[in-house]
């Protein structure tokens, strides 16, 4: 089935990364053969696909994967991305091999392979994918694995640097071609490629076709390192030569034209594609040709061909012709062959001599004649020499800019920068070949040079071979896969064309000889002799300096835009947090203008409205007692609490009510205990308020009762609006038949939307954890630590004989308390019982429950103190809250007996000899779970503050025995 | 009844902003508090208010679902009521941790420089 071998040659490559990363450090031999065996393999696939690619067009797997969002994982070979696909694969192999020879003991190998396997597969993906998103979904990744790679001898600056240099400008791009890419789709009606491919004259004509095409423009080219996003890719050489010869020159800067050729039925054939695209690839052109002449470096002088050449795939496919799409694609695969040969060979001189400066080397071919030979045969075919295979797609090229169908002009001056380009080409690489291996052999080199080994020269061999196979024989060598590929990108308007070597004399010829002879000319003249290591003319142009001034600029314009727009302070980000929301919602409620009673209101109830002055009064008193007076602050808290509890009551929600209820009295207690650890603040000792206090007071009283106001309108609204029927009724028709029980409300807790109550007791648990393990290392603000006056007046009072070991009741005011809590424990335990096993059929349930037992507990540490409680009664919030989520956990696993999904009930009827009917279900365990989990992770909360203060009397009392 | 109902929200919402954007973690707890009675408050209203339609269901009723009130704000406003406990343990405990580690119970964790 050809869907598994597609989802095979993407994949395999991510496996075998994960597998590289763990292989030990110095294994050099092992990466390379997992690596290798990897890469492999996916060509062999890619190879064996090729007859099912011929028969059938397109092979297609898709695998749902969100189907209702129209997001599938969705993967297409047709004979141009097979075509690709073995490209990036085949090189990899051969990158690989060098590589194994290239890398020095010292280096980490695994992070190489499995940084280079995981972009093998991100390209495998970019060119594979069937669906946009996903496309651009290893585009991405295609970057990042790249700027990874870049960056692999991290304790270079400029290897950081050029990684950051490549991500940013590659991943700005990315953006700009995910925002085109969902335009692309939105217009074309699907995300998949054969729709969009199909979508042409509907996407050419709406209004935002020249948007999509800007966006898409920008991310190819940034990708290819066009004009004017070139710069990076000559710092990105800093990166290992493995590397910038698979990525760099074969591989991920062609994902660029990969793209603009792939879409190239959509989107090409108007003006703004000719201007944009081909406008970009002219200058990259001439302009790299002309910078590479004047290279220091010998991977500098590759970039910047690299960059003319990848000017020239681009200059093709704007050109509007399919002669020049086909000249094109030819070019790719040309190119990809002798410039990662020349990389190799660059990598090589490298490796055996320890520089590659221009400047430094000369005479190599004396030392290392093979790769001087290959080298010269790949740089002859980087110059467009006859009988190789860079002259056919030169010559196809040339043809294209004579035979253009544009404007006068244009058909004149096309042919000049080509020609002109082409003496560029002809003059770099003739001086490459020339001071590398040609002249006195240098003397003076870190190394002394000599042959690498023969696996290193392989690689670069079969490159070359592959070079001069074409150039000879075209037709025979590459013929019907290049067929293939363009007959897949044009369909049944792919033009003939001949792949000979020999034209006739025609136009093209006389350009290729009057660029031989001008690139000798000006080799001879200018460049053979020329020390000087600065570029003429275009020094100041360089587009690192913008790149850096405005990442300068970019960074401190932030700093300062959050300087003015945002605060270090809490207050300040609460009110911006606050006046925002409100006026949002006020620009939202303007132009709705709603008017306000559609529902006839309820009539006045006098017992409801005074509930609320009371309440409202304690919510005022709250706001206005909080700073000075906390205690009467909680107890007015308090008040509200128990107001709203009755709300709850009132308005038909008994289950709320009890819960409020319950929540009311153990948030109350959990303050209390922390009211001891906070500073003294008196009225009397706070300075005089000014003026500026007073206004900001104001100001907040603005802004609060303006969204009080606010939500009271909202809710009033709502309120007068007649209910809508959502899932309500639902819950209420199908709990008893469903979920067995009467109390709609806990039946919708523990059985309908049981994972939710799941999730959350397990946040409870979660957070009664994280309370326990803040406090244990608790330092409190030193004058609180010593004891409160009352507890040591109250200590005054019953010591000096201090509380007798092994008492039975606390001595001193708190006896009698004691005695009536006591007694009280045992009633709270059957209460809470009583409110978890009723919870199913009348209000309680197992929150409630475990609240009224933990409240129970916290009473008798109140009253008897904690070391009085600790001695007779060891309570384990830990276990309590680990068994109840087990429990919970368990009682949701039970339904996999039965065989359905998580948390579905399960009922069990039964008789009992003494009591009678029994009916058990699960959803009484899962409760029993929330019970425990809820007592378990509030007495812990609580306990844990409470510990506290124990714990400081101790360390002063008994020194260093830590709780 | 409704008029009551949204006052009660307003003047609580109200009252725990205010409280928000005070300086002492002490008044911002109890601001979190009051704003989250409110919030509770609000969200059950979004199932309208009824008497005497308490969502269990019995005999006389039957399962017609006119005659309960909406069960699914009350669900809702249930684990919000358990989980706003949570929150405001955690947050008394941190702020407590703060107030210990810099001296101040200043939400900046320093005290404002006076003028």
């Amino acid at each position: 089935m050809a869907g598994m071998e597609l989802l095979l040659v993407v994949f395999l490559p991510f496996l075998g990364s994960l597998c590289a990363a763990f292989v030990p450090t110095n294994a050099r031999n092992a990466e390379a053969w997992l690596a290798g065996t990897v890469a492999l393999a996916s060509t062999l696939l890619i190879l064996s696909l090729y007859p099912q690619v011929e028969a059938a067009g397109v092979l297609r797997l898709n695998l749902p994967w969100a189907p209702l969002l129209g997001l599938d994982i969705s993967l297409r070979m047709d004979g141009f991305s097979w075509l690709f696909a073995l490209l990036v694969s085949g090189m990899g192999l051969l990158v690989v091999i060098y590589a194994r020879y290239y890398m020095s003991p010292a280096d980490p190998v695994p992070r190489f392979f499995a940084f280079f396997l995981a972009f093998m597969g991100s390209m495998l993906g970019v060119v594979l994918s069937g669906h946009l998103i996903q496309m651009v979904m290893f585009w991405e990744m295609t970057s990042l694995s790249s700027f990874m790679l870049i960056a692999y001898w991290h304790h270079r600056t400029e290897a950081r640097r050029g990684a950051r240099m490549a991500l940013a400008v590659t991943g700005a791009g990315g953006i700009a071609l995910f925002g085109g890419v969902l335009l692309l789709g939105h217009i074309a009606g699907g995300y998949d490629f054969d729709t969009v491919l199909a979508a042409r004259e509907r996407v050419q004509a709406h209004p935002w076709y020249p948007v999509v095409l800007v966006l898409i423009a920008l991310g190819a080219l940034s990708k290819s390192a066009q004009f004017p996003f070139h710069f990076w890719l000559p710092h990105a050489m800093s990166a290992p030569t493995p590397v910038s010869a698979y990525l760099h020159s074969a591989t991920m800067v062609k994902a660029g034209v990969f793209l603009l050729a792939r879409l190239w039925p959509v989107l090409a054939g108007t003006d703004a594609w000719f201007w944009i695209v081909g406008g970009a690839g002219l200058c990259s052109l001439v302009l790299a040709g002309y910078l590479a002449m004047f290279q220091q470096d010998m991977k500098g002088v590759l970039a910047y061909s690299t960059i003319s050449h990848l000017g020239l795939i681009t200059l093709l496919l704007g050109m509007n012709s399919e002669l020049a799409l086909v000249a094109a694609v030819f070019h790719i695969v040309n190119h990809a062959t002798f410039k990662a040969s020349l990389f190799m060979a660059a990598g090589i001189v490298d490796h055996e001599t320890g520089t590659r400066d221009l400047g430094r080397l000369s005479g190599l071919s004396r030392a290392m004649p093979f790769t001087a030979a290959l080298a010269v045969v790949a740089a002859a075919a980087m110059a467009g020499v006859p009988l190789l295979n860079g002259f056919l797609s030169k010559e196809m090229f040339f043809a294209e800019t004579v035979f253009l169908d544009r404007p006068d002009w244009q058909r004149i001056v096309l042919p000049l920068a080509a020609t002109l380009a082409g003496v560029f080409s002809v003059a770099y690489s003739l001086r490459l070949i020339r001071r590398v291996f040609f002249g006195e052999l240098a003397r003076d080199l870190p190394h002394a040079p000599h042959e690498p080994t023969r696996w290193m020269l392989l690689p670069s061999a079969l490159l070359v071979a592959a070079c001069v196979l074409v150039g000879i024989v075209p037709e025979f060598a590459i013929g019907p896969y290049l067929r293939m590929a363009t007959g897949a990108i044009l369909g049944a308007d792919a033009p003939a064309y001949s792949l000979a070597i020999w034209h006739g004399l025609n136009a093209p010829l006389l350009m290729s000889l009057a660029a031989f002879g001008g690139g000798a000319l000006l080799h001879g003249f200018l460049l053979a002799r020329r020390r000087a290591t600065a570029v003429p003319l275009l020094e100041a142009i360089d587009g690192r300096h913008l790149f850096e001034a405005s990442m300068t600029a970019l960074g401190s314009g932030a700093g300062r835009a959050l300087r003015r727009l945002s605060s270090q302070r809490l207050q300040m980000q609460m009110l911006l947090i606050f006046a925002v929301a409100l006026g949002g919602a006020l620009l939202l409620a303007m132009p709705l203008g709603t008017g306000w009673a559609t529902r006839p209101p309820q009539p006045l109830d006098p017992a409801f409205t005074l509930l609320w002055v009371v309440g409202g009064a304690c919510a005022l008193a709250v706001a206005w007692q909080a700073k000075y007076h906390r205690f009467a602050a909680i107890a007015f808290a308090g008040g509200a609490g128990l107001a709203t509890s009755l709300t709850f009551v009132w308005f038909s929600a008994p289950d709320l009510a009890l819960t409020q209820l319950s929540v009311e009295v153990v948030t109350t207690v959990l303050i209390l205990l922390g009211l001891r650890w906070l500073p003294r603040r008196d009225e009397h000792i706070a300075g005089p308020a000014g003026a500026s206090p007073r206004l900001r007071r104001l100001r907040d009283i603005l802004v609060a009762g303006t969204s009080g106001l606010g939500l009271a309108a909202l809710i009033y609204v709502v309120l007068t609006r007649p209910a809508i029927d959502g899932i309500g009724p639902f819950f209420i028709e199908h709990a008893l038949p469903q979920g067995g029980g009467l109390n709609v409300v806990n039946v919708i807790l523990v059985d309908f939307r049981g994972f939710d109550t799941f999730g959350e007791i397990t946040v409870l648990g979660i957070v009664a954890l994280t309370v326990y393990a803040l406090l244990r290392r608790f330092r409190p603000a030193p004058e609180s630590i010593p004891l409160p006056r009352q507890q040591r007046e109250q200590a005054a009072a019953v010591a000096p004989a201090g509380e007798p070991p092994g008492a039975l009741l606390p001595v001193g005011v708190m006896m009698l308390p004691a005695v009536l809590v006591r007694l009280l424990l045992p009633l709270a335990m059957l209460a809470s019982l009583f409110f978890l096993l009723r919870g199913h059929n009348a209000p309680g349930g197992g929150f409630v429950g475990g609240l009224i037992l933990a409240t129970a507990v916290i009473l008798q540490y109140l009253v008897g103190g904690t070391v009085w409680v600790e001695s007779r009664l060891r309570i384990h919030p830990l276990y309590w809250i680990a068994f109840g989520l087990l429990l919970a956990a368990a009682a949701g696993m039970g339904a996999a007996f039965a065989g359905a999904p998580f948390l579905t009930s399960q009922v069990w009827h039964g008789v009992l000899p003494v009591t009678g009917d029994l009916h058990l279900s699960s959803v009484l365990l899962f409760d029993l779970g929330v019970y425990m989990l809820v007592v378990g992770a509030t007495v812990l909360m609580l306990v844990a503050i409470a510990h506290q203060s124990l714990r400081r009397h101790h360390d002063k009392a008994v020194t260093g025995e830590a709780r | 009844m409704e008029i009551v109902f949204a006052f009660a929200i307003g003047i609580m919402a109200g009252s725990g902003i205010y409280l928000l954007l005070r300086p002492r973690t002490f008044q911002v707890i109890m601001g979190l508090s009051l704003l989250s009675y409110a919030v509770n408050l609000f969200i059950f209203g979004m199932g309208r208010l009824r008497t005497g339609a308490a969502p269990v269901i019995d005999m006389i009723r039957g399962d017609d679902p006119a005659r309960y009130a909406d069960p699914v704000p009350q669900a809702l406003v249930l684990t919000a009521i358990v989980i706003g406990f949570a929150v405001t343990a955690l947050l008394l405990v941190v702020l407590l941790a703060a107030r210990g580690l810099a001296g101040t119970d200043h939400v900046d964790s320093r005290e404002p420089e006076r003028p």
